[in-house]
């Protein structure tokens, strides 16, 4: 069991080696007033690193290889005799993805990207041990002439704002004595032992924090609600069933820093009364799965979860529970009822899960990322968290960014930042001198952003008011290349596979409405087809029994709404004008370029090439089966669709 | 989804069962456990066959009927077998605009069956699945546990040569 002051004993003995990463201090600069507060209490001041070595081991990285990264340096450091100066540390996600594997080595802050196994042995020698910066593996953005920027000044981080992610990258996520030397359960502590829970409810009501698994309602209600029905057994949960296409914010948070999801689940239970939670999580993440069973184990033997938390008489506990793959578990009542082991369909609402929840009984359910904002909350005051953001939107907003984009990651940042920032700022713009054509948000139950709303402040009024939805985060940019029928046929096969057949309307409606999108790329629609649509969608919104088919017409309303054009040339000109939909197209040469090398006859898997060596070639638009194998082997740029 | 009964005869082993039935012991009286328990049958016999079934619903007193209906509702809950390599093509939005239902498309031209088959001789079995969220690698695929990102078409002879 671990008191207050045991605690704060832990975070200052932890500050100066987390305090290199946090505070972007070296540990002589932060040791003073460390060291005289543990030597009151009996401690020593004890710095044993001299340089930290972080390296990426979130899902993306690890996919790339942040695995074996780790382990070759571990190997050189040991082969330069470095073991004692120097640690490795694997972390949670950086964001940058796209340049992953990442690694960072403090106290410089020197960002390493797209590392490979052959550049260890250089780096170690001439880094760590000789202390020359290897400028030419850096990521190219902190290079500038003689000089190394920071990160934090680059422009995929300069516009951030990391609350959320403000431990993602920066600690060591299996061990909590580093997330207690970020302040960790310190917030938890402020509340047991300084508030009452209509304070912690009162607090959260003043941050005017919402919640960020998609319809943004505020957190503080839901927690008042819950407070005020009387029950034998509360329960408090997390929904970490992260099903939304794209989306990998949470599941970052989970594998970053799973504590600050543990620890705001226990003020949860504090402010409305219960003394049990459940974690509902993908079973898809298994290194998220792994952290958060380490996680709960040590704050349990740290005393920080269980019976008589600080000594106070309060008793939290949390246990795990693994999803199996279906999306609707995202929703509310269909995700308790999946605890509860069943079939995860979702019930009518009323009654709410405030009143009538898990098992029954009074229970709040918070997303991941929600709950990551709550112990900064508790611990810098409302005023702080409401001075960030937009009116009605406070704080900031964790995108997963990717789709057709330079930077693709994980960006954090204020609510009211515009499109124009993330995509173009943050995230590098579009690779291969592509136009912007739309950005995706909101998953399966969100729309498509045009060019024309490229300046809109985002927040959750504003994007509802122009057709998509905040969802839970993902931010998929699209180029010209992408044709928004196909991406809204995309999303409704989605929803199609992933209805969970309980109610009529979401069952029958997202086949119907599937139906018509696969005539129209076909080249079979007709104009009718689109009242069809709207008709149908209007139904399936009004009539659903959840959220999945109230939301399910989104992609298609809002390609409707500002892309109309592309379902007309679909339907009257039986043209795909991005050229994706393959019975809407012909490959032809263009005789001018076209060399006569032969490789595309070569490589056709279907005969449909013709000609003979130095002639212009033709294709067989009968025959052709639109692989683009052709396209692919032709050096001249001589083939295009038509 | 779609959830093929399986053709393949059902070969588990005494030890198989003896792991079943301890685990059984350990989680029925627990909460909502059903999910938990189809979820540890799974990892012990690979997939969920009828008999498996049939041993939990006698233990726990679950009747096969709501057995079959939650195994049936969860996408990761397979009733047929997988192939020693399990090759699953991520379709998630990410991936998707990068052209992975291209890859998918080939593998099943490549390996002769659908999505969510198994090749004849037992080797691959292929599904799609929605996002594993290596989004900076799409468009991406996993074999077993190995993750193969960036890929284009003309990559699969050689990732599917590995496992020859």
């Amino acid at each position: 069991m671990k008191s207050l002051d045991e605690l704060k004993v832990i975070r200052e003995k932890m500050r100066g080696e987390v305090g290199y990463r946090v505070e972007h201090k070296t540990p002589v600069d932060i040791a003073g007033a460390a060291a005289s507060y543990l030597a009151a209490n009996g401690e020593k001041w004890d710095t044993s690193y001299r340089a930290h070595v972080l390296v990426c081991g979130g899902t993306g990285c690890t996919s790339s290889g942040s695995k074996r990264i780790a382990e070759k340096l571990e190997e050189e450091i040991e082969k330069q005799g470095l073991k004692d100066e120097v640690c490795v540390i694997r972390t949670g996600c950086f964001g940058l993805c796209a340049l992953g594997p990442i690694m960072i080595v403090y106290p410089e802050g020197s960002f390493y990207s797209m590392m490979k196994e052959e550049n260890i042995p250089r780096i170690v020698e001439e880094h760590l041990v000789k202390g020359n910066v290897v400028k030419d593996l850096l990521y190219e953005e902190t290079v500038h002439e003689d000089e190394i920027l920071p990160l934090q000044e680059t422009n995929f981080y300069k516009k951030q704002h990391r609350v959320a992610l403000r431990n993602c990258g920066v600690i060591n996520p299996e061990n909590i004595e580093e997330y207690i030397g970020t302040r960790g359960y310190e917030a938890l502590g402020k509340v047991l032992t300084e508030m009452t829970p209509e304070q912690v409810i009162q607090t959260m009501l003043d941050s005017g924090l919402r919640g960020r698994g998609g319809a943004g309602f505020p957190t503080g209600l839901k927690w008042k609600f819950a407070a005020a029905n009387d029950a034998d057994q509360k329960y408090v949960c997390c929904n970490a069933d992260e099903g939304d296409p794209g989306a990998f914010m949470d599941r970052s948070v989970l594998e970053g820093d799973p504590h600050v999801v543990l620890e705001a689940m226990a003020i949860a239970g504090y402010a409305i009364g219960a003394s049990q939670g459940y974690i509902y999580v993908r079973a898809e993440y298994p290194i998220a799965v792994e952290r958060l069973n380490i996680a709960i184990g040590q704050a349990r033997e740290y005393g920080l979860l269980g019976k008589d938390i600080f000594g106070t008489g309060f008793d939290f506990d949390i246990e795990l529970r693994l999803g199996a793959g279906a999306f609707v578990c995202g929703e509310e009542t269909a995700l308790m009822t999946s605890i509860e082991g069943n079939r995860g369909e979702p019930r009518p609402r009323p009654p709410f899960p405030a009143l009538k929840g898990l098992f029954a009984k009074p229970t709040i359910l918070n997303n991941v990322e929600t709950y990551a904002n709550i112990p900064q909350i508790i611990l810098n005051g409302p005023e702080w968290f409401a001075s960030m953001g937009t009116e009605k939107s406070k704080g900031t907003k964790v995108f997963a960014l990717g789709g057709k984009v330079k930077n693709i990651g994980l960006v954090e940042i204020p609510m009211g930042t515009t499109l124009r920032e993330i995509v173009e700022e943050i995230g590098g713009g579009i690779p291969n001198g592509k136009k912007f054509k739309a950005a995706q948000t909101g998953g399966p139950s969100g729309g498509c952003i045009p060019a024309e709303h490229f300046d809109v402040p985002i927040d959750y009024d504003n994007l509802m008011a122009i057709g998509s939805m905040m969802g839970s985060g993902g931010l998929i940019v699209m180029d010209e290349d992408t044709c928004m029928v196909d991406i809204a046929k995309f999303f409704l096969e989605f929803t199609v596979d992933e209805s969970c057949g309980k109610c009529t309307p979401c069952r029958v409606g997202t086949r119907r409405m599937l139906e018509i999108l696969d005539k129209i790329t076909k080249g079979q629609g007709t104009m009718e087809d689109l009242d069809r649509l709207e008709e149908l969608a209007e139904h399936l919104s009004s009539n659903s029994l959840c959220a999945l088919g109230q939301t399910a017409p989104n992609p298609v309303l809002s390609t409707l709404r500002y892309f109309k054009d592309e379902y007309i040339a679909h339907i009257v000109d039986k043209k795909c004008p991005a050229g994706v939909c393959k019975e809407l197209f012909t490959y032809k040469i263009n005789p001018d370029k076209c060399k006569g090398c032969t490789a595309c006859a070569r490589v056709c898997p279907n005969s449909a090439i013709s000609g003979t060596v130095k002639n212009p070639h033709s294709i067989d638009s009968d025959k052709c089966v639109k692989c683009g194998a052709c396209v692919e082997k032709c050096r001249f740029g001589a083939i295009y669709k038509d | 989804m779609l959830h093929r009964k399986s053709n393949v005869p059902f070969s588990g082993t005494k030890e198989q069962e003896q792991a079943l039935l301890k685990v059984i012991q350990e989680l029925k009286d627990e909460k909502g456990a059903l999910m938990p328990i189809l979820q540890k049958a799974q990892d012990i016999y690979g997939y969920l066959p009828e008999e498996v079934q049939k041993i939990i619903s006698d233990e726990t007193g679950i009747p096969m009927e709501k057995i079959y209906g939650v195994a049936t509702f969860y996408s990761q809950f397979s009733l047929s077998p997988k192939g020693k390599y399990r090759i699953s093509v991520c379709l998630g939005t990410a991936c998707y605009v990068k052209g992975s239902g291209d890859i998918y498309d080939k593998l099943m031209e490549k390996l002769g069956i659908s999505g969510g088959e198994c090749t004849p001789d037992g080797k691959f079995s292929l599904d799609a699945c929605r996002c594993v969220g290596a989004c900076g690698l799409a468009p991406v695929m996993m074999v077993n546990d190995d993750v193969y990102g960036r890929l284009t078409v003309d990559d699969i002879d050689d990732i599917l040569a590995k496992y020859e």
